[in-house]
């Protein structure tokens, strides 16, 4: 109770600091800005023919992309901390040991919800249209985050160990390149050469777009929902205690 | 009972001992002083007393708690003021504040207070709503202090409080030392100046790799390293050898520091009256001085007298 009631209090600040510096938010929305406009215009009609219809199929798939580039943002966040003197002054504090680990994972929650309001958003200009009930896309939206959430912990592993914020990115790349890009977020499986399509088939996030895709467009979504719901616990169950392992460890 | 005692306390990194058996006693309401250069080992022993970091051998007690077995309890007790600003730049130093407050358990309304309550004091109150990155090292150094008493600790660690401030914050920060120490909070302070250990502490533990080299009243420890010099500029470079002669008849030596154009000697006894009288003479011979002075033993030469070896 004590670690979740000061890991929000912690999670505040990350809300102040989008406050006094809001071109943070910025650089957050311009990277969906440009996915949306890079795939949709140049890939689009090479894959489905006319980029209408390929807006459709994509943007689902971009939301669930630029949502896990921001969950990215807790591995800098964490690290750029760990820098500072200032996680010296929370432990020597009575509060629960992990709870500015914990902060920084919630902190990013509001970060998620701006990417999503922008991708969705230039959607919605650009022609793409919601076919779901609002429960469907609210449901999208709550997987979506769900799994972010989920990925932030081992981006905080990232941030724990990487020796600078240069090297939480070139670290996270590895990650966030294999998980979207080898996933049928851009391009159906069935379009891909065989051997990519067993990595495709077995990514969570491949699990996680169809589901999205369906609930946002009306399609069926078959198991699709579920499994990316048991991904999304089963990462936490892994990897947040590891990251509360490490923290203790090396702080 | 002790605010702090440690006995044996050491720790390895690696294959440098960084600290290596230090023994600390702190009297209740009482500021004491760990001097010594980089390196000496002086943050790793407060990291270690504040629960940052735990020893590998030794023992502590921090407000009478076992600081390895119950660190918790020791948390709530303590305030720490680090090297490097502990601050979120990017925040207010309202909302730095309190943030820390609310962490602290405080209530919206408490946190809110005690943060005005403590800009104030801090004469930081006009920069309250700025954004700390626009803060001057003293301010951001004011801030760190204050950020550190929200909890009103019973007993505060300051890492090297004054390094790199200007001759005033100095001075503000001390001021504020010792109006803590009047109300009873106990202070452990590093240092790299002798003048600071001097004018602050009742006690000073001389540090150098690792191990406590020496430790005592300010006092015994000017006493031991040889107090004060004297020194003396004469305003034109011919009034150097007159000068000398005038220093040399006062206090039997004088050493001549060509490259800084300077006269020193050590003071033995009344350093007031020394340097009235030397005063006196150069006033007599017709020698203007552009500075005259009492100064502290430099660190370099705590550690010559202590050590025997210049560092």
């Amino acid at each position: 109770m004590k670690l979740v009631r000061h890991g929000l209090r912690l999670a505040w600040r990350a809300m102040l600091r989008i406050k006094h510096s809001p071109e943070q938010l910025l650089d957050l929305s311009l990277s969906p800005i440009m996915f949306v406009t890079l795939f949709v215009f140049l890939f689009g009609t090479a894959v489905a023919g006319n980029w209408h219809a390929y807006l459709q199929f994509v943007l689902p798939g971009v939301a669930v992309q630029s949502l896990l580039f921001a969950s990215m943002g807790t591995a800098v966040g964490l690290n750029t901390d760990l820098r500072s003197g200032i996680f010296d002054r929370f432990r020597s504090l009575p509060i629960a040991r992990t709870a500015p680990l914990l902060g920084h994972v919630l902190g990013d929650f509001f970060r998620y919800l701006v990417t999503l309001v922008v991708v969705l958003g230039y959607g919605f200009v650009l022609g793409f249209r919601l076919r779901g009930s609002v429960l469907a896309v609210l449901a999208a939206i709550g997987l979506m985050v769900l799994f972010s959430f989920a990925m932030s912990w081992p981006s905080s592993i990232i941030g724990l160990l990487a020796k600078t914020p240069t090297s939480v990115q070139g670290y996270s790349f590895l990650i966030l390149f294999p998980l979207t890009f080898g996933s049928n977020i851009f391009v159906p499986t069935a379009k891909l050469p065989g051997w990519l399509q067993a990595w495709v088939k077995v990514n969570p996030v491949t699990q996680l777009s169809n589901a999205v895709r369906g609930l946002m467009l009306d399609q069926p979504i078959g198991a699709t929902a579920s499994h990316a719901l048991l991904w999304s616990l089963a990462i936490v169950v892994v990897f947040a205690p590891v990251a509360g392992w490490i923290y203790r460890r090396i702080i | 009972m002790l605010a702090i005692q440690a006995e044996g306390l050491t720790k390895r990194f690696g294959k440098t001992t960084a600290v290596d058996g230090v023994a600390l006693a702190v009297r209740p309401g009482t500021i004491v002083g760990l001097l010594g250069p980089n390196g000496a080992g002086k943050t790793t022993v407060v990291r270690m007393l504040a629960t940052l970091v735990r020893p590998d051998a030794g023992s502590m007690r921090v407000g009478g708690f076992d600081a390895v077995r119950e660190p918790a309890r020791v948390r709530e007790l303590i305030g720490l003021t680090g090297q490097y600003a502990a601050v979120d730049e990017e925040l207010t130093g309202t909302e730095n504040l309190v943030l820390i407050g609310r962490l602290l358990e405080l209530s919206r309304r408490e946190a809110r207070r005690r943060a005005d309550e403590l800009l104030e004091h801090f004469d930081l109150t006009g920069a309250a709503r700025r954004s700390v990155k626009t803060y001057s090292g003293g301010m951001r150094r004011r801030l760190d202090v204050a950020t550190s008493l929200i909890g009103r600790p019973r007993l505060l660690f300051l890492d090297e409080p004054t390094t790199g401030l200007d001759p005033r914050s100095r001075g503000d920060v001390w001021r504020l030392v010792r109006s803590l120490v009047a109300d009873g909070v106990t202070v452990l302070l590093t240092t790299q100046y002798l003048d600071e250990a001097d004018e602050l502490a009742a006690e000073i533990a001389v540090m150098d790799h690792g191990r406590v080299i020496e430790s005592g009243s300010p006092a015994a420890l000017k006493a031991k390293v040889g107090g004060q010099t004297l020194e003396v500029r004469p305003a034109d470079l011919a009034d150097f050898a007159g000068t000398a002669t005038i220093v040399e008849a006062v206090l039997g030596a004088a050493q001549i520091d060509l490259e800084r154009g300077l006269v020193a000697a050590p003071v033995t006894g009344a350093g007031a009256a020394t340097m009235a009288d030397v005063a006196r003479r150069l006033d007599g011979a017709g020698i203007a001085v552009s500075e005259l002075g009492l100064r502290l033993a430099s660190l370099d030469e705590v550690f010559l007298a202590l050590t025997g070896v210049a560092r």
